[in-house]
Order: C-alpha cells, then sequence, then structure tokens
C-alpha cells in the first residue's frame, strides 16, 4: 500500500482538529473580550498558532523525507540542550566539555541516525560521551563541584540529544512490508504523545479535583490523568492504520508510550521546579520553551523505538 | 551602507548565539533620553543590549565606549564609531585635557539615549557587581532629564568566558528594570549606591 493515502489522512485530521481549535479560540476571545478569563483565553489562542507553525514545520519536514525529519529533530535537540544546560550550574572549567556537546555530540548523534548505524548511535552518548566528556573537563583542572557538573551534562545529553533522537531513529528500524511508510509510524508516535498531553489537560480542566504531585505540578491531577491515558489509548488505537501493529497492539503501544510521557512531564517539572522556574525557555509563544513541549516526546521516544525493535523487526 | 549591514550581522549573530529574551521589567521601551546601565562582564554586552531594543529606538542609542581602548584607529576604531557610533570617553585622569562627561551629554541633548557601563571596566572578579565609578553621577548631574534605567544582563560570561573564542549557544535575559533619576541635592556615593542596588534587584535570584 503506497504511503500517501495515510499520510493524507493524517494531516487532514490534524488540520481539521486545529481549524476547529482556532475557530473556538475566535468565538471564545469575541464572547470573553475584557473579563477575568481573557488571559487564559489568550494563552490558548497562542497555543493554537503554535501548533499550527509546529505541525507546519513536522509537515514540511516530512515532505523533505528522513533527511528532513533528522534535521527537524536535531533543530529541536539543540534548542532543548540550550535550555537544559542554561539552567545547570556549569563552571568556566567546563567551556570546552559544553562546546564539545553542543558542537560535535549533537551532530554526531544525528549523523549516525543518519547513515543508520544503530550498534553505535544507541550507545554513543551512554558509553563513548559518558567517559569522554568528563576527561575534558578533568583537563581544565577545576574540582568545584566536579562530580555534579557532569552529571547535568550528561543527564542534558541525555534528555536533549539521545533520547530525543529515537524519533527519527524510528526511520531506520528494518519492519518488514513496512518499507516505505515509516514515516507514518513517526506521525502516529508524535500525534499519540502530544495527543496525550492535550488529552490530559482537557479532562483536568473538565474533571480535575485530586492532584497528583501537588508539590511538583500544580495541573496535574488523578481526573485528567486518567482521563487522558484512557482517550489517548483509544486514539492509538483507531489509527492502528498508520502502523505495522494490528489494533490491539496499537492500543498497547499507545498506553505505553502515554504512561512513558506522563512521567516524562513528572520528572521535567521536578527539575524545574528545583531550579525555581516555571518554564524552560521561551521559544515557543504560550508553550514555554522547547522542553516543555517535548518532555512527554523524550521520555516516551526510546521506550517506543525499543518495543517496536523488539518486537516488529527482523 | 556597509556600516548598517555589519550592524545587523552583528545583531543575528548575537541573537541566534544566545537566544536572548527581553523582560521589560520596570518600564517599556520608549523613544526619550534615556541612560541605560547595565552590568559589564563581556564584550558582547552592548550588542545584546542594542539587539533586544526596538529597532527605532536602536537608531537613536549608542554605547558609551573608552577611547584608550575604542579609540586606537583601525579596524576596532572603524566597528566603534561607524559600526555602533560609539561615544568615546577618556577614562585616563592623568591624559584627559577636558571634562569627559560633556561629550556624553551633548549626545543625549541631541536626542540620543546611551549605554554606560558605570563600573568602568568589564568585571572578572567573583563579585557579582563591582562599585560604580563616578561616571554614571556626574552625567546624572549633567542631564537630570534624562532617566538612568538599570539593565541585567544575565548568562552572557557562561556564553564566552574571558579568554575563550568558541561561544557555547546558551539562553541569555536582559532585563530592563524602573527609571531612576538623581535626586535633588543626593551626593555621589548615595547616589552610586542607589542605583547599584536598584540593578542588582534585577540579577536572577536577587528576591524572587
Amino acid at each position: 500500500m503506497s504511503p500517501g493515502a495515510p499520510t493524507a489522512a493524517l494531516f487532514g485530521g490534524i488540520f481539521a482538529i486545529l481549524i476547529a481549535a482556532s475557530l473556538l479560540g475566535f468565538a471564545l476571545q469575541r464572547r470573553y473580550a475584557g473579563e477575568s478569563t481573557a488571559a487564559t483565553i489568550e494563552n490558548f489562542n497562542a497555543r493554537v498558532r503554535a501548533w499550527w507553525i509546529m505541525v507546519a514545520l513536522l509537515g514540511f519536514a516530512f515532505a523533505l523525507g528522513k533527511t528532513g525529519v533528522i534535521l527537524l529533530f536535531a533543530f529541536a535537540s539543540f534548542a532543548g540542550l540550550r535550555e537544559f544546560l542554561t539552567l545547570t550550574s556549569t563552571r568556566r572549567g567546563d567551556h570546552w566539555a559544553l562546546a564539545a556537546a553542543f558542537f560535535v555530540v549533537l551532530p554526531l548523534q544525528y549523523y549516525l541516525v543518519w547513515i543508520e548505524w544503530y550498534g553505535l548511535y544507541s550507545i554513543f552518548i551512554p558509553v563513548y560521551v559518558f567517559l569522554i566528556l568528563p576527561v575534558i573537563a578533568a583537563l581544565r583542572g577545576d574540582v568545584t563541584r566536579f562530580m555534579e557538573r557532569i552529571a547535568e551534562l550528561q543527564w542534558g545529553l541525555m534528555i536533549a540529544v539521545f533520547c530525543l533522537s529515537h524519533v527519527p531513529a524510528l526511520l531506520t528500524l528494518p519492519i518488514p512490508g513496512f518499507e516505505n511508510r515509516k514515516l507514518l509510524l513517526v506521525g502516529f508516535f508524535v500525534l499519540v504523545v502530544q495527543a496525550s498531553d492535550v488529552l490530559q489537560y482537557v479532562w483536568g480542566k473538565l474533571l480535575g479535583r485530586h492532584r497528583i504531585a501537588p508539590r511538583l505540578s500544580p495541573s496535574k491531577t488523578v481526573e485528567g490523568f486518567a482521563g487522558g491515558v484512557v482517550s489517548a489509548t483509544a486514539l492509538g488505537a483507531a489509527l492502528w492504520w498508520l502502523t505495522p501493529f494490528p489494533p490491539l497492539h496499537a492500543a498497547l503501544m499507545a498506553l505505553a508510550i502515554t504512561l512513558m510521557g506522563f512521567c516524562g512531564g513528572l520528572v521535567m517539572s521536578a527539575i524545574k521546579r528545583d531550579r525555581g522556574v516555571k518554564d524552560w525557555g521561551w521559544m515557543i509563544s504560550g508553550h514555554g520553551g522547547m522542553l516543555d513541549r517535548l518532555d512527554s516526546v523524550i521520555f516516551a521516544a526510546p521506550i517506543f523505538f525499543h518495543l517496536t525493535r523488539y518486537w516488529w523487526t527482523v | 551602507m556597509i556600516t548598517r549591514l555589519l550592524a545587523a550581522c552583528t545583531i543575528g549573530t548575537a541573537r541566534l548565539v544566545t537566544g536572548v529574551r527581553c523582560n521589560w521589567q520596570g518600564c517599556l521601551p520608549e523613544p526619550k533620553p534615556r541612560i541605560y546601565f547595565a552590568n559589564h562582564r563581556s564584550h558582547g554586552d552592548f550588542v545584546l543590549i542594542w539587539s533586544v531594543l526596538p529597532s527605532a529606538l536602536r537608531k537613536q542609542t549608542r554605547p558609551v565606549a573608552a577611547a584608550d581602548y575604542w579609540g586606537r584607529g583601525g579596524l576596532r576604531q572603524f566597528i566603534g564609531e561607524r559600526v555602533f557610533d560609539a561615544v568615546l570617553i577618556e577614562r585616563e585622569i592623568a591624559t584627559r585635557d577636558r571634562d569627559p562627561v560633556a561629550p556624553l551629554a551633548a549626545a543625549l541633548d541631541a536626542g540620543s539615549s546611551l549605554i554606560l557601563f558605570p563600573e568602568g571596566t568589564r568585571n572578572t572578579s567573583a563579585e557579582l557587581l563591582l562599585p560604580f565609578k563616578s561616571g554614571l553621577f556626574r552625567l546624572a548631574r549633567a542631564c537630570p532629564g534624562a532617566e538612568l534605567v538599570p539593565v541585567w544582563i544575565d548568562n552572557l560570561t557562561r556564553v564566552l568566558p574571558k579568554g575563550e573564542f568558541i561561544p557555547v549557544p546558551l539562553l541569555c535575559t536582559v532585563t530592563f528594570g524602573p527609571p531612576l533619576l538623581l535626586e535633588p541635592g543626593e551626593g555621589s556615593m548615595p547616589f552610586r549606591e542607589r542605583t547599584r542596588v536598584a540593578l542588582l534587584a534585577l540579577a536572577p535570584g536577587a528576591d524572587a
């Protein structure tokens, strides 16, 4: 089966939702102009506008194929890494190690994905970079808080580069009978994870009473979590035709990535609370930074990648 | 033409490398004569402030630069005078023959705003902010109508620490605080302390 029709259906569906959201935002803005809810509605509209841009970028990357998707996620990694490392407490002695992280490690990781060298891109950062970056930092001779600084740098690279690179790495999986349709698998993954975020938010706003982790995030509730997980799993099952999985397996995959996405949001919130910031950055108007938008993707991507690789590749 | 192109390139590079965000926390960008006074840790400090100003304001905002560094001819003088339109001042008391504040006051009277680093030099110490020199006070006394706007530049020193040549693209912020004026009868030392405290209050983690 050619990938043209499912791709059109995927983006057609997303466009329909975005048009509906834009119209809703426009109507709300006219209805509640000047009232106390105006700020919430303005934020909603800013988020919808940012979604249009993000969907357009993803569509453009899809049109360019594998190279486009890799470049898009390499850029997202760059933006995420700078947000993460801005909040760490690196010192002058880390300058070479930081420069290496941005200008050597990040491009190399995505190059390895591009040449589809699974054996190296899956261990490059956890093994080689893990061992070599502390050497570079140690050679500068600054021992103040050394372990802390090295741990933060390695964490930043794992989160923003290694984990995120597993989204385009989906394109390198050899799935029998699915050779020219792998972009759809990326579409399925990104759509389910992001829909799960939005659905948890919506269910939480509608029914949320009991906070799950009041010290980490005031907006995460038991009701939002349950409603979001159930509806995102159902969405995943309904989108099985984008994937090599039958409907039941698509539902289980969606469940796994939804749960991991939720955990990603929790962990990344804990880091933000520790550093006393509300958002990671200011890149994406209405959402905050790149990592605010991608925290769930980051935690779900490697798990989805390996589950798919274990059960569906030769 | 070439100078405007160079200025645009410099600003573009600064924005790209630092992803700079600006907070107009205590005032709004307004086209009136102002003295922006900022902390100084890096050669890029002035460019970063310039890059966050709206372009209409940027055209009439000039940095105050040391004549002994930026006025020595060659490329540096070209960049300082032609690209950045700097107002040069004599730092060395022993060699200067005229009032160093006069050209600054003239620029303000002509409708320009100024960017000034009242520590007098780049801060390479562990201190957040060095004590202020008297320049800001003398300028405020000469131009009592000009608003003094504190500007805190955060993180640029991590992007390019002194002695390094590869910038690391961490995120920077530029925060503009509420404007101050010289009080009638206020002396140099109390004024220098008050303006320094106002600038320090904008540093991240200062209170909120």
